[in-house]
């Protein structure tokens, strides 16, 4: 008897250390899981960080443009030949340089944007004609990434997309002081463009808050009078179930479902207008109500029913007692959901795919019904381009797309931080 | 008078309704005081408010969406009779260009006589109408207006009125839910019905070609487009697998180390830290996966001599996994939170060790739970579009080898209805009978894990 219980005991101590190690080990486990997740949101962040603080600067170049009144027509400044006047600027940095293939790709280090800038500053200023004008322009984008150093010397020269012959020509620039990095204002004060040097995310920017100015006018009182009729009027019925369970289903189907929804109804049944940021807007407010919906119902949820029956117990009317108590204090809740869900629309791509909203947009859109890309679209389109300048740009892109939704998320914490109220 | 016009006409004398409703009920609470007025003042305002403006608004509305359909028969009635016996797509023609005629956007010299007579009936019909709709509009907002104000009386209910049309109104924007399922249903249902009487049933289902290629000669190579989604839905298991594969242990893993060892300042700290990778936009990860993961693995793949596609299935699930770490790891600390401590005590009573206690009590405890997070991760993973979209291949390849370049359902849509389109060839409607199978798909996913999550729930509370 006692020779078993022995045994038994002895088992349990043999077997401690290992089930000690097993523990260790799985905890270890757990702990590694959470670790390497966390490595890997530093390592998305990081490389975009890596890849796009860059597009922040903007290469440019110093040229001397010579504003000859025989070029510059007082009359007719608008169709004037201003490309040649830089051309001209850039070529007499290098008197050195011979032939027509030469001339081509020297002139070719400017961006096509210089033309366009000397443009608006003549027509602004016509009194500048027949000076000498000391204008700072954006550099081509090879010369930029040459700059930044993301075209590295070293590499043979057929592997490179910019050849020895231009990399002494900007070595000269650089050592005249000719060129500089600056800030990149062009990059928040343009629209799309076709040229790196030259794109900019104040379209998309755009586009995404009149998409989601949409939205929220329309799922955020649709969605509070949707949460508001379940919570405090709905019969226990097959209706309300029907309603309940469709919002659960819907709050978990694939969101290019409702592209495609978009598409066959909005584009082909009511025939909007395509690539519009009204359609763009109503497909997200399709996707966002059951969100917005299921986080009202929450906030109303969370009331205390004490401050219903005193409301009822005075004699308010049930509608009274909605409108002037508990809508009020269950608000701060909902804007907080509602904020959670504008996050997400923000960041929403594949649903506007279907709509048309990934057209080649160069004007900022100035309405609900102008053509339109949103921010997660201009990210996917520039992803997409070869160029190796929109490579930086995609990722500076993605930077402020997530400055904006920290931000919007950060107010929705705030908010619920100060005016939620533990009963 | 242009509709916005009209409408905002209609909603300034809705206003000025409210307010002479409001003034009518204080003079007459002030003159009858022997009687009180059933309800406060501002409810016979709105009420006034209300009968202005709703019925106004229901004409505008019909006049709206029913005039351009019975115009353009009228007129092309007209057209049919001068030109005879017409084919519906010379119909649809027609009207194309009659409507073109009417915006304004065809600015060429020689139109048909017939077609521009067309549009000019269209032009002075519409005008017409507007003005017809206008005058009718604004009668009857000023009509049912002075119908409300007149029945201003001590005895009129009007809160209890005004009561009910809001909770008309709330009962409408909560069936919006069922509208939208009944959209989607009705409007992929529609177009893959189309498909199918093209495209036979069995073909889609089970054919193991995928290429929607439509010839537009019938001589042209590679004429004849096949449409059998197997190998698109095994691209899509493939990465799906994939990203569950890295999804599930660490998003598990996760889980048990937040409820089960973690203090609750740590818990504090990284809950909300791993929720950022929930957060992080889709096209985000899209380009992470395309530009950093997916040449990364193709390196150290030639490294082994292994030939890898840049656009191999192994990147793009690799990084739809991480994204769906959070969503595996929240579904599952609810769940295992929700296991009742008696259970842990009474394991840790009979000397289990912490570790042991997970294994054998709260993770067979917890099972259903957790299986209902991994299916509604499976079904998050299965509908992803962005990721596959740009890190994913196009090619249909039948393989599982994760190496290779794979294609989804997701990114045969996209590519499928990205562009100009004509709703007539397989080759869009195909995107949506995609687009159905997906629903079906991820519907029936969503229900079952639901399901499941529901009744596990029942069994503790």
């Amino acid at each position: 008897m006692s020779a078993t219980q022995q045994s038994t005991m002895d088992r349990v101590h043999k077997g401690l250390a290992a089930r000690y190690r097993k523990e260790k080990r799985f905890r270890l486990f757990g702990l590694s899981a959470i670790i390497m997740s966390l490595a890997f949101l530093v390592l998305l962040l990081g490389s975009i960080g890596a890849k796009g603080y860059t597009a922040f600067l903007q290469t440019e170049i110093l040229l001397d443009i010579h504003l000859d009144a025989e070029t510059l027509d007082v009359e007719n400044l608008a169709t004037a030949n201003y490309g040649s006047l830089v051309k001209r600027a850039m070529l007499d940095n290098f008197p050195q340089v011979k032939g027509r293939r030469d001339k081509r790709e020297l002139s070719k280090l400017v961006s096509t944007g210089a033309s366009f800038q000397l443009q608006k500053l003549v027509m602004s200023q016509p009194e500048l004609i027949g000076t000498v004008l000391s204008l700072w322009v954006p550099a081509d984008d090879e010369v930029d990434m040459f700059v930044k150093g993301h075209i590295s010397r070293e590499l043979p020269e057929s592997s490179r997309r910019i050849n020895d012959k231009e990399i002494e020509w900007i070595d000269q620039l650089q050592a005249a002081g000719r060129i500089k990095k600056s800030f990149n204002a062009t990059f928040f004060e343009a629209g799309d463009s076709r040229e790196p040097e030259l794109a900019g995310i104040r379209g998309a920017t755009m586009g995404s808050f009149y998409t989601l100015l949409v939205t929220l006018l329309l799922s955020f009182p649709i969605g509070v009078a949707a949460a508001v009729y379940l919570e405090e009027f709905a019969p226990q019925n097959r209706l309300t179930d029907l309603i309940e369970v469709n919002i659960n289903n819907l709050a978990a189907i694939p969101s290019i479902v409702f592209g495609l929804l978009g598409l066959a109804v909005f584009l082909n049944f009511m025939s909007l207008a395509r690539s519009s940021s009204l359609v763009g807007g109503l497909v997200l407010t399709l996707m966002t109500l059951p969100t917005i919906i299921i986080a009202a119902r929450a906030s109303l949820k969370s009331v205390p029913p004490s401050i219903r029956e005193a409301a009822l117990g005075v004699g308010a009317s049930k509608m009274q007692t909605i409108s002037h108590h508990i809508l009020p204090l269950a608000l701060p809740g909902m804007l907080t959901g509602a904020i959670i869900g504008m996050a997400r629309a923000l960041g929403e791509t594949a649903p506007l795919l279907m709509i048309g909203m990934v057209a080649f947009i160069v004007d900022v859109p100035s309405g609900f019904s102008d053509p339109a890309t949103v921010l997660p679209v201009q990210i996917y389109l520039w992803a997409d381009s070869p160029e190796r300048a929109f490579v930086e740009r995609t990722s500076a892109a993605i930077m402020v797309l997530l400055f904006l939704l920290l931000t919007m998320n950060a107010t929705a914490v705030i908010l619920r931080n100060k005016f939620e109220r533990r009963w | 008078m242009s509709p916005s016009m009209l409408v905002t006409v209609v909603l300034a004398l809705s206003t000025l309704a409210f307010w002479q409703g409001k003034r009518r009920a204080f003079a007459l609470s002030r003159q009858a005081s022997t009687t009180r007025m059933h309800s406060r003042p501002g409810y016979y305002g709105m009420l006034t408010a209300l009968w202005c403006a709703v019925p106004a608004l229901v004409i505008v509305v019909a006049w709206q969406s029913a005039s351009d359909p019975i115009l353009t028969r009228i007129v092309m009635d007209g057209v049919r009779e001068a030109k005879g016996a017409l084919s519906p797509d010379q119909l649809n023609l027609m009207i194309n260009d009659v409507r073109n005629l009417v915006s304004g956007s065809i600015y060429s010299q020689n139109v048909d006589p017939v077609l521009q007579l067309a549009a000019k009936r269209y032009q002075s019909m519409m005008h017409i109408g507007n003005m017809a709709m206008a005058v009718l509009a604004l009668s009857t907002a000023l009509g049912t207006a002075y119908y409300a104000y007149s029945r201003i009386k001590p005895t009129l209910r009007a809160r209890n009125h005004v009561e009910m049309a809001v909770e008309i109104l709330l009962t409408l924007c909560s069936t919006i839910a069922i509208f939208i399922t009944v959209g989607i249903v009705l409007s992929v249902l529609f177009e893959s019905i189309r498909f199918f009487q093209q495209v036979p049933l069995t073909d889609f289902l089970f054919g193991l070609k995928w290429s929607p290629q439509m010839a537009i000669r019938a001589d042209q190579a590679g004429s004849s487009g096949s449409f059998g989604a197997i190998p698109v839905l095994t691209g899509t298991f493939l990465i799906s697998g994939i990203a569950m594969a890295i999804a599930v242990p660490f998003g598990l893993m996760s889980a048990i180390y937040l409820s089960e060892y973690a203090g609750p300042k740590f818990r504090a700290t990284v809950k909300p830290l791993l929720e950022i990778l929930a957060g992080v936009p889709t096209v985000v990860y899209g380009f992470f996966a395309a530009l950093v993961v997916a040449p990364l693995i193709r390196d150290i793949g030639l490294s082994f001599g292994l030939s890898v596609s840049s656009e191999s299935a192994l990147a793009a699930g690799l990084v739809m996994g991480i994204m769906i770490i959070p969503f595996v790891s929240s579904l599952s600390d609810d769940v295992i939170n929700a296991v009742p401590q008696s259970l842990r005590d009474g394991s840790y009573g009979l000397g289990a060790t912490k570790s042991e206690t997970i294994k054998l009590v709260i993770l067979p405890a917890a099972l259903p739970g957790i299986v209902g997070s991994i299916l509604l991760a499976v079904s998050r993973a299965i509908g992803e579009t962005m990721i596959v979209v740009m890190a994913a291949g196009l090619a249909a390849n039948m393989t599982v080898n994760p190496l290779q370049a794979v294609t989804t359902v997701t990114v045969q849509i996209v590519t499928l209805l990205v562009g100009d389109q004509e709703f007539d060839s397989p080759k869009t409607l195909a995107a949506f009978a995609l687009g159905l199978l997906l629903f079906i798909v991820t519907l029936v996913l969503n229900v079952i894990a639901l399901y499941v999550v529901r009744k596990y729930r029942e069994e503790y509370e």
